[in-house]
């Protein structure tokens, strides 16, 4: 049961914008940071209403902005090999989130980038995982009160 | 840093024509002062003199759902008419109407607010008998201080039997402003 309230649209876009458009500008320049900014938030109000409490808001649209860089990067240089990226213990395709998740122990950094960057549900990261739906909301779970915890630091 | 106000202006703007929102609002200019005006899919849900944000966009994500979004866009068609109508060149609104939440009491009292022509007015207990309770004058003078779509459902119509105005949720100077522009008051 989520105890915190999930805000309206408008406070929650109004709260991060800035920060998401720095990352984005970091991430893929200036001049694609636009269209990347547009992106990101149309992709975080398409989730918007199916979120059920309202923690972590920050990381999950900081990570939606990250999958968001990923595909851009991807795009404009579509001769690269899509890396694999269904195996724990190998650095696949989200290698740029190194800067939001660098620091969580593999398992809980593959299920917090598959739940809320790429969106997928538990029973998908499950099974990208090997392991069961259960252990993978833990897993995805226990990846963003870390993050919280070091945001909050 | 903050976002460039094109930037955010070019997203508010696919927002709305996403589909995706519950709530598009802004804030309209008129002459009776800012106005704010939100419209969902299914029509004009609110209209406000009062500009405490924070309070309206709790109760527009409560009743319609928590996409809301400041987004001129999805009330092009409700500023152009209250622009037309400022400007007197209207004098009936053609718009949808997202009342939902009201009750029956509510609805068929607003239903007959809305039949009061331009330029007119009538009184609480003249407008409670046109909604079928006819001893409910006191009723629909709470109905009428809780209108959530003032102007276009013209509460500012209604008077007092003596022909005091009584009062307005938006200020009585307001209601008079309207009753000029219409031409009721000098």
């Amino acid at each position: 049961m989520g105890t915190v309230a999930i805000p309206p649209f408008e406070t929650f876009y109004a709260e991060h914008n800035s920060e998401v458009l720095g990352l984005l500008r970091r991430k893929v320049g200036r001049d694609r940071a636009d269209d990347a900014f547009q992106e990101t938030f149309l992709r975080a109000l398409r989730a918007y209403d199916r979120l059920d409490h309202g923690e972590h808001l920050r990381a999950w649209v900081l990570t939606i902005a990250s999958r968001v860089a990923i595909d851009i990067h991807r795009r404009t240089k579509p001769t690269a090999e899509v890396p694999e990226i269904l195996h724990e213990d190998t650095r696949p395709a989200y290698e740029d989130l190194g800067e939001l998740t660098d620091g969580l122990p593999a398992k809980e950094r593959a299920a917090v980038v598959l739940r809320y960057g790429y969106d997928l549900t538990y029973d998908q990261i499950a099974a990208a995982l090997d392991s069961s739906p259960d252990a993978a909301r833990q897993a995805a779970s226990s990846g963003v009160r870390r993050l919280r915890k070091e945001a909050q630091l | 840093m903050t976002v460039p106000t094109d930037l955010d202006l070019r997203f508010r703007e696919a927002a709305a024509r996403s589909g995706m929102l519950d709530v598009g609002y802004d804030l309209v200019d008129s002459p009776i002062g800012p106005l704010l005006v939100a419209a969902s899919d299914r029509g004009l849900l609110r209209i406000s003199f009062d500009p405490d944000l924070e309070q309206h966009l709790e109760w527009l994500s409560r009743i319609a759902g928590r996409n809301v979004l400041r987004a001129p866009r999805q009330v092009d068609g409700v500023r152009r008419e209250l622009d037309e109508y400022f400007e007197g060149r209207r004098h009936a609104f053609d718009l949808a109407l997202d009342l939902r939440g009201v009750t029956p009491f509510t609805e068929r009292v607003l239903m007959e607010l809305a039949r009061i022509p331009f330029g007119e007015t009538a009184t609480y207990a003249e407008l409670a008998a046109r909604a079928g309770s006819p001893k409910a004058a006191r009723a629909v003078g709470m109905t009428m201080n809780r209108n959530r779509i003032p102007i276009v459902l013209p509460c500012h119509r209604v008077i007092g039997a003596n022909g005091s105005l009584v009062g307005y949720a938006g200020g009585l100077e307001r209601k008079v402003a309207l009753l000029t522009l219409e031409g009721v008051l000098l």
